[in-house]
């Protein structure tokens, strides 16, 4: 049988998918065993003892100047921050998305706007930030905004104009006023593209996130591990990148399940990932 | 005829970037007419239906709807049906069908809760027995058939009765097997709502079988070194019932006179 042809097994699929993690861990569990046979106090390559003693020190241990457990302390900052951001985000992409794809004289009036203004590398706008609300919070969230914000508007705003017309015609010829249509047909038929585009715009997130914590920053993940990077302690960033992907697959894996049982029928065709 | 038309169409020409689509088009027809529209795919019968729907306008000439003219977005006096994507997918079968229903009550969310919202459940019970739907009133239209979503798009549109119901090739994408039961449902309801109904098809067999009157649509022009030069017209313009109830052509003499692809009802539709 043709290889295009012949499906896996369930188990088969599971060791298949584990298996390039499984040899990723492999490659870095050799490595890691010759550099420390060279130098047992190796610090670029700790062991994965090492790593699990650093992470749990910074998991139960309060830190010896300010008594706070470390890692839950960035977890919770870094998150807070996250999800503010976000939360704006999605507020944006709602309101100026649905204006902007239903309603042709907003459109007119912002699309051009929006999209000149999407093309501003975000990162660049940090200094601008800084510089007008400071160094707190506000800041990094805006950065996190003004980062995603653009191009969730922009997909949302192709989502409802990708609603097909027959659709809006029959609202219509069923006696909808607009606000009735944007409740009733637009919202919903928009929401599950929304929750789509938010976890696409979370992988941006967490890296406007990551920079602004490390250029400024008191507490959080991105400022921890560019805190530690000066004692070249690998035993706490490389636990700390794996505990960010952790905590990115789990938001990301809550979206795609919140959308397959609030739109069930966005899900009956079938979609994949 | 000595009572005023239902709808009266005058002058009626439609261009695309200064291309004619449709040109000198004039007709009138009485209520309770079943007006089923043939022609050669491109020859603006779409376009024609969805004048008559204000989805689009007509660049000169007026549709007079009961003496007035029409209004120039589509409205409930006149219900629409197309090939696909007539109903929300969003919605369940009930869910769709009161929709429209909860437009009329409630004005800001669009949505009746409790005990209003079963009562509109209730209100929907015959129409969903009547259109065999019953036993799915729970699915979502992806999980229906094809028969199926067609028959909920149809009550959809009849809900808020509408004194003219617009069908855009409502069974093109249909087996033949289902056409016939959805040609029967389709004159059931005619008769019962005393509409008038305009319907566009490829299937010159359907448009005879339904129809109390055949519109065909072709080019009278022709200019070989610009073919886009002009529009199509209404070229036949047939009753379809004669008092005896026996049709005064044949489907196959009208087929071969305009040159639209024949097909019976038993060969499989290559067009969309």
């Amino acid at each position: 049988m043709r290889i295009i042809n012949r499906k896996p097994s369930p188990v088969t699929a599971l060791a298949l998918g584990l298996l390039p993690f499984a040899l990723t861990v492999i490659t870095y569990a050799i490595a890691s065993h010759y550099r420390r046979l060279d130098n047992p106090a190796d610090k670029l390559l700790p062991s994965f003892a090492r790593m699990g003693e650093a992470f749990w020190r910074m998991a139960t241990v309060p830190d010896r100047r300010s008594g706070d457990l470390l890692l839950w302390l960035d977890s919770f900052d870094s998150l807070w921050r996250l999800g503010t951001g976000m939360a704006v985000s999605t507020v944006l992409a709602l309101s100026f998305g649905i204006a902007i794809g239903f309603i042709p004289h907003v459109r007119s009036a912002l699309a051009p706007y929006l999209s000149t203004f999407s093309l501003i590398p975000p990162i660049t706008i940090l200094p601008i930030l800084f510089i007008t609300f400071g160094l707190g919070e506000l800041a990094k969230i805006a950065l996190i905004v003004i980062g995603t914000a653009p191009v969730m508007i922009r997909s949302t705003a192709q989502a409802v104009l990708d609603i097909p017309r027959e659709m809006i015609i029959k609202a219509e010829t069923l006696g909808a006023s607009v606000w009735q249509m944007v409740t009733r047909l637009v919202l919903p038929q928009v929401l599950p593209h929304l929750i789509t585009s938010l976890r696409l715009s979370l992988v941006p997130a967490w890296i406007f996130l990551i920079s602004a914590e490390a250029i400024a920053s008191t507490s959080g993940l991105g400022y921890r591990i560019f805190l530690v990077r000066r004692y070249l302690a690998m035993d706490i960033i490389l636990p700390y990148v794996v505990w960010i992907t952790l905590l990115a697959f789990l938001l990301d894996r809550a979206l795609l399940l919140l959308s397959r049982r609030a739109f069930r029928w966005h899900h009956l065709g079938g979609d994949a990932l | 005829m000595t009572t005023s038309p239902k709808l009266s169409v005058q002058g009626l020409a439609k261009f695309y970037d200064g291309m004619p689509v449709l040109e000198r088009v004039n007709l009138e027809v009485g209520s309770g007419s079943f007006c089923t529209i043939v022609g050669a795919s491109g020859c603006g019968k779409s376009t024609f239906l969805r004048m008559l729907l204000s989805q689009e306008h007509p660049s000169r000439g007026q549709i007079l709807l009961d003496g007035t003219s029409l209004p120039l977005e589509p409205t409930p006096d006149r219900g629409i049906v197309f090939q696909k994507y007539s109903v929300f997918s969003h919605l369940t079968v009930a869910e769709n069908l009161i929709l429209a229903q909860e437009f009329e009550a409630s004005r800001w969310s669009g949505r009746l809760f409790g005990t209003a919202r079963k009562a509109a459940f209730q209100t929907i019970d015959d129409l969903l027995d009547r259109i065999g739907l019953q036993p799915a009133a729970n699915k979502y239209p992806a999980q229906l058939s094809g028969g199926m979503q067609q028959r909920l798009a149809i009550a959809q549109a009849l809900v808020k009765k509408p004194s003219i119901l617009l069908l855009d090739e409502p069974f093109g994408a249909l087996d033949p097997g289902i056409r016939v039961d959805m040609h029967e449902l389709l004159l059931g309801l005619w008769k019962e709502l005393s509409m008038t109904v305009f319907m566009v098809t490829h299937d010159i067999h359907e448009a005879f079988k339904l129809g109390t009157r055949l519109l065909v649509f072709d080019k009278i022009r022709h200019d070989p070194q610009a073919p886009q030069a002009y529009g199509a017209t209404v070229t036949y313009d047939l009753p379809l019932k004669s008092p005896t109830g026996q049709p005064v052509q044949s489907p196959e003499a009208i087929a071969g006179a305009i040159g639209v692809a024949q097909q019976s009802p038993f060969t499989k539709n290559a067009q969309e």
